[in-house]
């Protein structure tokens, strides 16, 4: 057996079904065996879209992503999307090419040291020099890649491994213990969670992506039904806890929902459940929640404390830590007694409801609404990054588990379409709904050719405004409207381009048309675009001016004209 | 603002001391010394990093080292009663006439002479930093044509090895 099969078969054995890839010079023997063996592989037109592929597969299903590439400028082409999904935790194992181990070194063709460039984004990374060495590299890799807090791992491996022939010996995994002692016990900080709840008046619980890591939906669900702690959550966490009347009150931080992050402003106690602090939720951290007592909890030791100071830090997966702290309140009769702040929360969600125009322009905000009104059950949301993914985040109830993917941590434009054609292959036969934005569209547009090859089921809505709102939008607020290269003179038409591709494509141009053209879209059985032509001059609101604190929103209240700081 | 000893040990793999300073600087924390070399198991390497910040910035960056895959534990002997050594090579302007001065200088710090040529000469201490430093500045005086410096290694006191506190 040779050093490919040996990787192809380890694959099988750990359940891979499927591996999205680019072959080349250096994988040629990896694909020989890809090839005869029983893994899918989906071949992208970019090796962008392959990873970006793996990360949306990762996602939805929970399992680990495959990619491969060849070495040099495939490796590189990587880059994004490895960055993206260390960023967002998604566990993806890379597999490179490399050029023959003898000419590592010598600038060769197709040569870069991928190992060496992917060094700060990735859980770990190998180069396997040695053929003997690829069992145990692979098991390890394996188990980094999921264990704890989930991520990218990449092997390179030249191609002199690939093709080299050797009996295999057998590689056990044997998981590192803790290599610094942990300060208090898990037990003494339930304790000192518990104490906590007991003081408080107004408690609040801040959901993030590590709950939908350690698939703690549904105990969060029984916690809040025992606690009647309210929740918002962040953009990772955004699907964690339904988004329905009594559920989530939503996202909080820079464009969060008023009473979201009027909640987080006013709480005393936050229990913040797999969040890492990121700074579009606190602003300045050195002013964040200055007197609230937090419950930080985390898989990741590194991420207490690191960027928000935290008056209980709990080393846990949150699945882990709720059982515990739920049976710990069930023991000693909790019983919640917040109502005051209950009617508070419940009179800033009327007080302050989203807010938008309509009139003779289409807005994002209505898109969004009237798809989240005809979809039937629940499905995967997909968006790209911009304005688009901030109106989604606000307006579409997401439903169900693992149903929302966002490039949330790196904020890669471009994500969008390949991450949505990857959720397709990980969740087949599920309606998946894309929102993406004219600019991020065409960075990698090229993956319609895999949607059509497939026939996948993927609804795609172009929020197109011909400009990169984000951008536009902070040029308007903070740079006096001073729009530089921020607008497209020129765009491609994009039904046009669908149809080349072998797309169904729709334009949605009118208010009028709004009901009518987004139902022709979700009854179509295949990959639909619908181009959305939408007001450029729309502005994602409520915003937090960067540094601010969770309660400096400006947004246009309803019953105003302009834009004013919420009172 | 405090310098911390951490003694950091690893797998002996390659690239291992490129994960480690590539992750502090990274993370935006400033290396004083860094000394790394083999240990008593021939699989593990022994690294010592001086870094410079408060405690919960001490915190932070050992919590990051700690995830490092080849890491095998950390221990902060700043905290930890224990002894530091710096080895240290000078290469001073030793004319004739000057040689006996440097050989008494050499003297008071318990220092050694290596090496011995017409117009210089090689002295070697090992010693904690401040003893160092004192003896650089005395020779500065003389003319020093360079200086090597290992960095700090440093051992705990008491019966228990880095690996068991």
């Amino acid at each position: 057996m040779n050093g490919a099969e040996y990787i192809i078969q380890f694959l099988e054995k750990k359940g891979v079904d499927l591996v999205f890839g680019y072959p080349g010079g250096a994988v040629l023997a990896l694909y020989d065996a890809l090839g005869r063996s029983s893994i899918k592989h989906i071949l992208t037109r970019h090796e962008q879209g392959a990873i970006h592929g793996a990360d949306g597969y990762a996602r939805v299903t929970g399992k680990t992503g495959v990619c491969f590439a060849t070495s040099g400028p495939g490796a590189t082409n990587l880059i994004t999307g490895i960055a993206n999904a260390y960023l967002d935790s998604a566990p993806i194992l890379v597999i490179t090419g490399q050029v023959g181990v003898d000419s590592i070194g010598r600038d060769s063709f197709q040569e870069a040291d991928i190992v060496g460039i992917t060094m700060p984004i990735v859980k770990h990374n190998y180069l396997v020099k040695s053929l003997y060495d690829l069992p145990a590299v692979l098991e390890e890799a394996w188990n980094v890649a999921q264990r704890g807090r989930p991520g990218p791992v990449l092997i390179d491996v030249p191609k002199n491994v690939f093709a080299g022939v050797a009996d295999f010996p057998e590689a056990v995994f044997t998981p590192p213990n803790r290599k610094i002692p942990l300060k208090n016990s898990l037990e003494k900080q339930i304790e000192r969670a518990v104490a906590a709840l007991r003081e408080a008046q107004k408690p609040l619980i801040l959901a993030g992506g590590g709950v939908v890591a350690s698939g703690a939906e549904d105990l969060l669900a029984e916690f809040r039904k025992h606690t009647k702690i309210p929740v918002v959550n962040t953009l990772m966490g955004k699907g964690a806890v339904p988004e329905e009347l009594g559920g989530s009150l939503g996202m909080v931080g820079m464009h969060g929902k008023p009473a979201a992050n009027l909640a987080l402003s006013g709480c005393d106690v936050l229990l913040a459940l797999g969040v890492r602090f990121s700074d579009r939720v606190t602003g300045n951290p050195q002013n964040f929640l200055p007197a609230t007592c937090i419950i930080h909890v985390d898989i990741d030791p590194a991420e207490l404390s690191k960027n928000v100071h935290t008056e209980i830090p709990v080393v846990s997966d949150v699945q882990k830590f709720l059982t515990l702290l739920l049976s710990r309140l069930k023991e000693e009769g909790f019983k919640p007694r917040y109502g005051p702040w209950l009617a508070q929360v419940d009179a800033w969600v009327k007080q302050y409801p989203l807010h938008f125009e309509t009139g003779d322009l289409l807005k994002p905000q209505q898109i969004i609404n009237e798809v989240a009104k005809q979809v039937t059950g629940a499905p995967v949301v997909v968006t790209d990054v911009g304005q688009h993914q901030m109106f989604v985040a606000q307006f579409f109830p997401v439903q169900g588990k693992r149903n929302f993917i966002t490039s949330g941590g790196l904020g890669t434009m471009g994500f969008g379409l390949p991450a949505a054609m990857g959720a397709a292959f990980g969740r087949p036969g599920e309606q998946v709904v894309l929102f993406t934005g004219d600019g991020g569209f065409q960075m990698t547009v090229q993956e319609l050719a895999v949607m059509a090859q497939y026939q996948l089921p993927v609804k795609a809505f172009i929020i197109n405004n011909s400009c990169l709102g984000m951008v536009r939008q902070w040029q308007e607020l903070f740079f006096k409207e001073h729009y530089a290269h921020s607008l497209f003179s020129c765009g491609p038409d994009f039904v046009k381009l669908a149809e080349a591709y072998g797309v169904k494509g729709l334009r949605l141009a009118q208010p009028a048309e709004l009901a009518g053209t987004i139902r022709e879209a979700l009854q179509h059985s295949g990959p639909v675009v619908v181009d959305c032509l939408v007001d450029q001059g729309e502005n994602v609101l409520p915003i937090i001016p960067p540094g601010g604190q969770p309660n400096e929103m400006l947004g246009r209240w309803r019953g105003e004209a302009h834009v004013s700081r919420i009172s | 603002m405090a310098a911390h000893t951490l003694s950091v040990l690893v797998e002996n793999r390659p690239g291992v001391l490129t994960r480690i300073s590539g992750l502090i600087s990274r993370r935006a924390f400033n290396i004083e010394s860094i000394a790394a070399g083999y240990t008593e198991e021939s699989n593990m390497t022994r690294i010592t990093i001086v870094v410079n910040g408060n405690d919960q910035e001490i915190e932070q960056v050992t919590n990051q080292l700690a995830k490092l895959v080849d890491v095998i534990k950390i221990v902060n002997l700043t905290k930890v009663d224990s002894l530091d050594r710096e080895l240290v090579l000078i290469k001073v302007k030793a004319l004739p006439e000057k040689r006996s001065d440097i050989v008494d200088i050499v003297d008071i710090f318990r220092a050694r002479i290596v090496d011995v040529n017409r117009e210089t000469m090689v002295i070697e201490l090992s010693g904690d930093q401040d003893k160092i430093d004192a003896l650089c500045e005395v020779l500065k005086d003389h003319g020093i044509v360079e200086i090597v410096r290992t960095g700090k290694i440093v051992i705990s006191r008491g019966p228990l090895p880095a690996k068991e506190l």
